[in-house]
C-alpha cells in the first residue's frame, strides 16, 4: 500500500540543490533547475492531490517498516494542499529572486538554500512521525538561519543571531517535549500517539506536554510568542523575507493543527481556549503594530502576525465551518503574505527607502504595480471577491457556532485595521505628486512585476472560484474532525490483530 | 538511577539557563550547548536507563534494552553539533563586522544605526 510519489517533494529539492552545488559557478544553471524543481513538486502534488481525492490517505512506509516501528509518511488532504501551494509560492519567490536578489547571493549558494528550505518545509507537511517533524523542522531551520544571513549586511548579522538563539531554545523545547511524550506513552509516531492517548485518557500530565508543543509551535507560528518575527523577517531581501512569511510560519500553523486535531482533542475546554486567546491576543497586537509603523517592512511584518492569529482563531472554534475557514485562509495567507512581501521589496528597490512619508505618486511611474497592491491589500483585508473573504466568512460563523463571539469580534475588528494598515501604505505611495520624471521602465522592474502578476491572479483565481478547491477543502476539513480517518490509514490492520 | 539522572540534568539546564542569560556571545552559545547536554540526557532517561542487553538477535537476552531513544539521541546530537558550529561562526563574523560580542552594546550600536538612518 506504499506511495512512492508522497517521497518526491522531500528529494527532489534535496537532489537538485545538492547537483546545484556542486556546479557552483553557473548561476544561469542554477535558476533553471531550482525552477525546474518547484514545477516537478508542484506536479507531484497535484498528481497526489487528486490520489487522495480518489482514494483517500496515501502513506509511504520508509524501509519497509511498517506503521508504528519505522517512519511513515503521510499525505492526507492538508498536507497535500500545503505542498501545492508551497510549490506555487516558492516558484513564484525565486522568479522574484531572479532579478532582484543580486549575483553576489546567487553564487553564495541562494537557490540551492531555498530548496534545502523547501524540502524542510514539505518534509514537516508529510511526515506522520513526530520526532521525523522535529528532524524537517531543524533542516528547514538551518536553511533559513544562512538564508538570513546571507549577505552579511549589519543589520542582518544582529538580527540573525537572535534567530538563531530563540529556534534553538525552542528546539530543545521541542526536544524535551518529545522525550516525555515517549516516556508516557512508549511511541512517536501520530497515529500510535492519538490511538494511546485516547486509551489513556488526556490527563493533566498530558495536558501539559500538549502546553509544551504548543510553546514551541507557536514560537514557530509566531503565535503570540511574535517578538523576533518582526525584526528578523525584515532583515533579508524581498524574495528571502516573502518565503519566510509565507511558508515558515506556516509550518508552526501547520504542526498546531495536526497536533491539537489528531492527538490532543479530548481537553477542547482547556487547550484550545489557550489557541483562542493567543489568536485574540496575536491579532490584536499584530494589528496594533501594523497601524503604528510607518515602514513598509515593519506594517507587512505585522500584518503576517495578525493572519496567524486569524488562522488559529477558526481552528480554535473546532467548529465545521470553523476549520473550513482556517484552511481556505491558510491557503490564501500564503499566497497573499507572499504578495504583500514581493510588492513592499517592490516599492522599496523603486523608492529606495522603507519610510511611507518619503514616497508618493508612485502610480504615475508605475501603474500596474499601483494596481496590483491595491488588489493585494483588498486580498488581505477580506474584501469580496477576492481569496480573504470566504475565509474569513467561514471563521467568523465558526467563532460564533462555537460560541466565542469575543474571537470572531476581535477577528473582524483587526481586518479593518488591517485594511487601514495597508491602504495608508497604497496611499502614501502611490497617491500624490513625484518628483521623478522620467519613467525608470527598465528591464529588471518588469522581471519583478512578472511574479508578482502571477500570485495577484492567483488571488484574484482563489476568490472567484472558490467552488473549484471547496471539494478538496472538505475533505481536509472531514480529515481533520475525525482523526480515525488518519489512524486507520496509517495504522492500517498492523495493529488491529494484536488489539491496538 | 533515574533520581540521580534528574538531578544532573536539572544542574545542567540550571547552568545553562545562567548563561545563555548572560551577554557576551561565547558565553550564550556555551549555554546553549550546556542546555542541548541536558535535553539529550533527558530523553536517554525518559526512554528508561539500561534495563537489559543489546537488543539484538541470537544473544538470548532475557531482557532487551530499548534503543530508540538512543537513535534519536544520535540524531540531535548531530543537529545540535551542526546548529552550534553554524551559531559559532555567525557569531564571529558578526563579532568581526560590528566590533562587539556584548549584545547590550550591540542594542546600543544598533540604536545609532537606526537614529543615523532616521537623520539621512
Amino acid at each position: 500500500m506504499s506511495n512512492n510519489l508522497i517521497i518526491l517533494p522531500i528529494i527532489i529539492p534535496i537532489i537538485s540543490g545538492l547537483v546545484m552545488i556542486i556546479i557552483r559557478n553557473h548561476t544561469r544553471l542554477h535558476r533553471i533547475i531550482s525552477i525546474l524543481a518547484t514545477v516537478l513538486i508542484g506536479l507531484s502534488a497535484v498528481l497526489l492531490l487528486e490520489q487522495i481525492r480518489e482514494s483517500g490517505v496515501q502513506i509511504l512506509y520508509l524501509g519497509g517498516w511498517e506503521a508504528p516501528f519505522g517512519i511513515t509518511l503521510v499525505a492526507d488532504m492538508l498536507s497535500a494542499l500545503l505542498v501545492f501551494v508551497t510549490a506555487i509560492v516558492t516558484f513564484c519567490c525565486l522568479w522574484y529572486a531572479f532579478s532582484s536578489i543580486g549575483a553576489e547571493r546567487e553564487r553564495h549558494y541562494f537557490y540551492p538554500l531555498s530548496l534545502f528550505l523547501i524540502a524542510g518545509v514539505n518534509g514537516s507537511f508529510l511526515t506522520g512521525d513526530i520526532f521525523n517533524m522535529f528532524v524537517c523542522f531543524e533542516v528547514m531551520l538551518v536553511a533559513s538561519y544562512v538564508l538570513i544571513s546571507l549577505g552579511g549586511t549589519k543589520i542582518q548579522l544582529r538580527e540573525s543571531i537572535k534567530y538563531v538563539l530563540i529556534n534553538m531554545v525552542s528546539s530543545f523545547l521541542f526536544l524535551i517535549a518529545i522525550a516525555y511524550l515517549y516516556g508516557m506513552l512508549g511511541t512517536l509516531n501520530l497515529a500510535h500517539l492519538s490511538v494511546r492517548v485516547a486509551e489513556a485518557g488526556q490527563g493533566g500530565l498530558m495536558t501539559a506536554v500538549a502546553f509544551l508543543l504548543l510553546i514551541v509551535f507557536s514560537l514557530k507560528a509566531a503565535l503570540f510568542l511574535f517578538f523576533w518575527l518582526p525584526g528578523s523577517y525584515s532583515a533579508p531581501p524581498a524574495a528571502i523575507a516573502a518565503m519566510f512569511g509565507a511558508l515558515l510560519t506556516k509550518v508552526g500553523i501547520y504542526a498546531i493543527i495536526r497536533v491539537f486535531s489528531l492527538v490532543f482533542y479530548h481537553q477542547l475546554g482547556t487547550t484550545h481556549l489557550v489557541i483562542g486567546i493567543l489568536a485574540a491576543v496575536s491579532m490584536v497586537l499584530g494589528a496594533m503594530g501594523s497601524v503604528a509603523y510607518w515602514n513598509i517592512k515593519s506594517i507587512i511584518t505585522y500584518n503576517v502576525v495578525v493572519g496567524v492569529g486569524f488562522i488559529l482563531a477558526g481552528f480554535a472554534s473546532f467548529s465545521e465551518a470553523g476549520m473550513t475557514g482556517s484552511i481556505y485562509y491558510l491557503i490564501h495567507d500564503m499566497i497573499a503574505k507572499a504578495l504583500l512581501f514581493l510588492l513592499g521589496g517592490t516599492i522599496i528597490n523603486i523608492t529606495g527607502t522603507g519610510k511611507l512619508k518619503e514616497m508618493s505618486g508612485l502610480i504615475r511611474l508605475q501603474p500596474h504595480l499601483g494596481w496590483m497592491f491595491f488588489i493585494a491589500s483588498l486580498s488581505v483585508s477580506g474584501i469580496p471577491p477576492l481569496s480573504g473573504f470566504i475565509g474569513k466568512v467561514f471563521i467568523t460563523e465558526g467563532t460564533f457556532q462555537s460560541g466565542y463571539f469575543w474571537l470572531g469580534a476581535i477577528g473582524l475588528l483587526t481586518s479593518l485595521m488591517v485594511l487601514y494598515s495597508v491602504m495608508k501604505v497604497f496611499m502614501s505611495a502611490f497617491w500624490g505628486y513625484t518628483d521623478v520624471k522620467e519613467v525608470t521602465e527598465n528591464k529588471s522592474i518588469r522581471g519583478l512585476l512578472m511574479p508578482i502578476g502571477v500570485l495577484t491572479a492567483i488571488t484574484i483565481g482563489l476568490g472567484l472560484g472558490a467552488e473549484v478547491i471547496h471539494e478538496y477543502v472538505d475533505l481536509a476539513v472531514a480529515g481533520l474532525l475525525d482523526p480515525n480517518i488518519y489512524i486507520d490509514a496509517v495504522l492500517q490492520d498492523s495493529l488491529i490483530g494484536w488489539g491496538r | 538511577m533515574e533520581t540521580y539522572m534528574s538531578i544532573v540534568i536539572g544542574v545542567l539546564f540550571t547552568i545553562g539557563t545562567y548563561l545563555i542569560l548572560s551577554k557576551t556571545f561565547l558565553r550564550i552559545i556555551l549555554g546553549t550547548s550546556i542546555i542541548g547536554h541536558g535535553v539529550n540526557l533527558l530523553m536517554l532517561t525518559m526512554g528508561g536507563l539500561k534495563k537489559g542487553g543489546a537488543p539484538l538477535l541470537g544473544f538470548n537476552e532475557s531482557s532487551l534494552n530499548d534503543p530508540l531513544p538512543q537513535a534519536l539521541l544520535l540524531t540531535a546530537i548531530v543537529i545540535n553539533f551542526a546548529t552550534t558550529a553554524l551559531l559559532l561562526v555567525l557569531s564571529y563574523r558578526a563579532y568581526k563586522v560590528l566590533g562587539t560580542d556584548d549584545s547590550e552594546q550591540l542594542r546600543d550600536h544598533v540604536q545609532q544605526l537606526k537614529d543615523s538612518d532616521d537623520e539621512q
